[in-house]
């Protein structure tokens, strides 16, 4: 809780080059997926949340986190890598053959992933089922949910949702990466769910709306999440898509990037763009 | 991954990805078929029916990530009147709305087409989740489905006018990568449920659907310079599977290999098996993705890997022939 924002930002360039680079690399991937989440997830892991020590990721007492989109997986596996979970050259065999990292997370192959996503809709049940988990070990896990914007046109959200209203889960927190697009366009025009946060009220659960590529609002909103009690907590985290490169995404003319590494030609200008911050 | 390409490589010119030729074939059959209605499920650049939707804006509708809600709506507007087609990977499609297929769809016979993209693992680095491995089979045991596997764009497009011609639910599977072709307009012939044997032969027969049929084809080849005269199949549609094609291999050559980009499980293999069986057993033996999910890597070395290669089916021919003979 203790640690310097400066640390933190720097953390998330971290990430956020790592990203780019891992991605490029692979010469495929949802990079601009993954940087939209950078600071939700650098709170989480770095910020004193998520109680989870790489040297011991199956301690049945840790804190989980479940990434339900599972095509932003690079933002995750930085930061496991920055964890020390592995060594950080690891992140540059993404998607190739024999990697445990795999394009999208493989619970079965690498320790700290807590669910095998990438079907969307489906993260958010097992949230509820690692909440229940928790209330019957009386063990204090917290389990944290990210999922897309795009993804909450799945039913099974709102069965999840309904759900953990039912049981009044506490030690669950939903972060929905509202970043504004999905695959095919602006999540506005596809299937707009606003008002998400009235949506997920309307089950019961407590919901803050926050700028959540703010590294500051987003420790204030977990802090508030962690003290609530009796409701399960939703976080609907306002973001941009590929945040940290959007320069050069206006560049290319595509403020969407989605499922498309950034060409070896111009990670250097985006990996500078990153380095420079976002003014 | 949505725009960008890949392709899996051969002896045999290199033709367009499956779903292109899909994508473009119902593009050009919307002005045909003034009732057909396309629904997307967030997917439509990927699964190439934007291209249908960009030309017929009014008959496109993209209801977002919502497979079941998707599959659900296309019975409503088939049951309203209308000839409907979904499509999504065919891991989604097929796993993520199985029950709506099933009782929205199968049950009351509805005339929805569905298509299933991205299918078996030459999709390649996205990995397990996305690819759609045991589809044909799942597709198989919804009642009344027929379920056609191309293997390149010219069967592709002449699979697509097929399925539309047919009046009830079809599955048809298509791919990712650019393919080989094996058929070219001019010669192509395509009726469903009837087996194009694309090679005579009389001391075995390769049976092969999809991305398997190049590999079948040149695994033949191998096998003639050792003098081994081999029949293959392309065995396009799996339901309903032409048993007078299967006859005639089973009497006439008295060995089967069956070569498919599907788990063991209730694909080709399976169906190809359970007919056999009944109507004259001779010894069969499988190329196929077993019994095991995929996982990340460039098509080519998930191919290799995996075993779906010419040599493989090879091995496959010699072992089947020994068994014949044995
Ligand atoms: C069930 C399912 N349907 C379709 C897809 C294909 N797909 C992958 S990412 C994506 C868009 C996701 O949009 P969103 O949830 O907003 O996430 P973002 O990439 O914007 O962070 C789609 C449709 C999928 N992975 N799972
Ligand atoms: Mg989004």
């Amino acid at each position: 809780m203790s640690v310097p924002i400066d640390q933190l930002h720097a953390i998330a360039k971290e990430l956020r080059k790592d990203i780019l680079r891992m991605t490029t690399e692979a010469g495929s991937g949802h990079p601009s997926s993954s940087m939209s989440a950078v600071e939700v997830v650098t709170a989480l892991y770095f910020g004193g949340f998520l109680n989870f020590d790489a040297k011991n990721p199956k301690d049945p007492n840790r804190d989980r986190f479940i990434l339900s989109k599972g095509h932003a997986a690079p933002v995750l596996y930085a930061a496991l890598a920055h964890k020390g979970l592995f060594p950080h050259e690891e992140l540059m065999t993404l998607r190739k053959l024999g990697s445990r990292l795999e394009g999208h997370p493989n619970m079965l192959r690498l320790g700290g992933i807590e669910a095998s996503t990438g079907s969307l809709g489906q993260g958010l049940s097992m949230g509820v089922g690692y909440a229940l988990a928790a209330r019957l070990a009386k063990n204090g896990s917290q389990t944290y949910v990210m999922t897309g914007d795009g993804e909450l046109g799945q039913g099974q959200i709102w069965e999840a949702a309904a759900s953990a209203g039912k049981y009044g889960l506490d030690n669950l927190t939903c972060i929905v990466d509202r970043n504004g697009f999905q695959q095919t366009g602006s999540s506005f025009d596809v299937l707009n769910m606003d008002p998400i946060d009235g949506k997920f009220a309307s089950f019961g659960w407590s919901t803050q709306v926050i700028n959540g590529n703010d590294q500051q609002e987003v420790l204030d909103a977990l802090n508030r999440a962690r003290s609530n009690k009796g409701r399960p907590n939703c976080i609907v985290s306002l973001t941009k898509k590929g945040y940290g490169m959007l320069n050069l995404m206006a560049k290319l003319k595509d403020e969407n990037f989605h499922g498309k590494p950034m060409p070896a030609k111009y990670l250097d200008e985006a990996i500078a763009e990153v380095e420079a911050g976002v003014a | 991954m949505a725009g960008a390409s890949s392709s899996v490589k051969s002896s045999r010119p290199l033709g367009k990805a499956t779903r292109d030729a899909f994508g473009r074939a119902l593009e050009s059959l919307g002005e045909s078929y003034g009732s057909l209605v396309v629904v997307d499920a967030d997917v439509g650049n990927s699964t190439r029916t934007e291209w249908f939707g960009l030309k017929y804006p009014d008959r496109f509708f993209n209801v977002g990530i919502a497979e079941s809600n998707q599959v659900g709506v296309a019975a409503g507007l088939a049951a309203a009147g209308h000839i409907s087609l979904v499509s999504s990977f065919a891991a989604f499609i097929i796993c993520n709305a199985y029950d709506q297929l099933r009782m929205s769809v199968a049950y009351p016979k509805l005339n929805v087409k569905v298509v299933g993209s991205h299918a078996g693992i030459s999709i390649g680095e996205d990995g397990a989740s996305q690819m759609g491995i045991e589809d044909v089979g799942l597709a198989c045991s919804l009642p009344g489905f027929v379920v056609v596997v191309p293997a390149d764009e010219a069967s592709a497009r002449a699979a697509t006018a097929a399925m539309m011609a047919h009046q009830g639910p079809v599955y048809l599977r298509v791919g990712r990568p650019d393919v080989p072709k094996v058929y070219s307009d001019e010669t192509i012939k395509f009726e469903l449920g009837k087996a194009n044997t694309l090679q005579e032969g009389t001391d075995l027969t390769i049976i092969a659907n999809g991305l398997m049929v190049g590999p079948a084809l040149d695994a033949a080849e191998a096998l003639a310079t050792e003098g081994i005269s081999v029949r293959v199949l392309d065995m396009h549609t799996v339901k309903p599977i032409d048993r007078d094609a299967l006859k005639a291999a089973a009497e006439e050559t008295g060995a089967i290999v069956v070569a498919e980009e599907h788990l063991a499980h209730g694909g080709l293999g399976s169906v190809v098996a359970m007919n056999v069986a009944e109507i004259k057993p001779v010894p069969i033996r499988y190329v196929n993705l077993g019994d095991q999910f995929g996982e990340s890597g460039s098509p080519e070395a998930l191919i290799e890997a995996y075993g779906l290669t010419a040599a493989n089916v090879a091995s496959a021919a010699r072992a089947v022939l020994a068994a014949k003979k044995a």
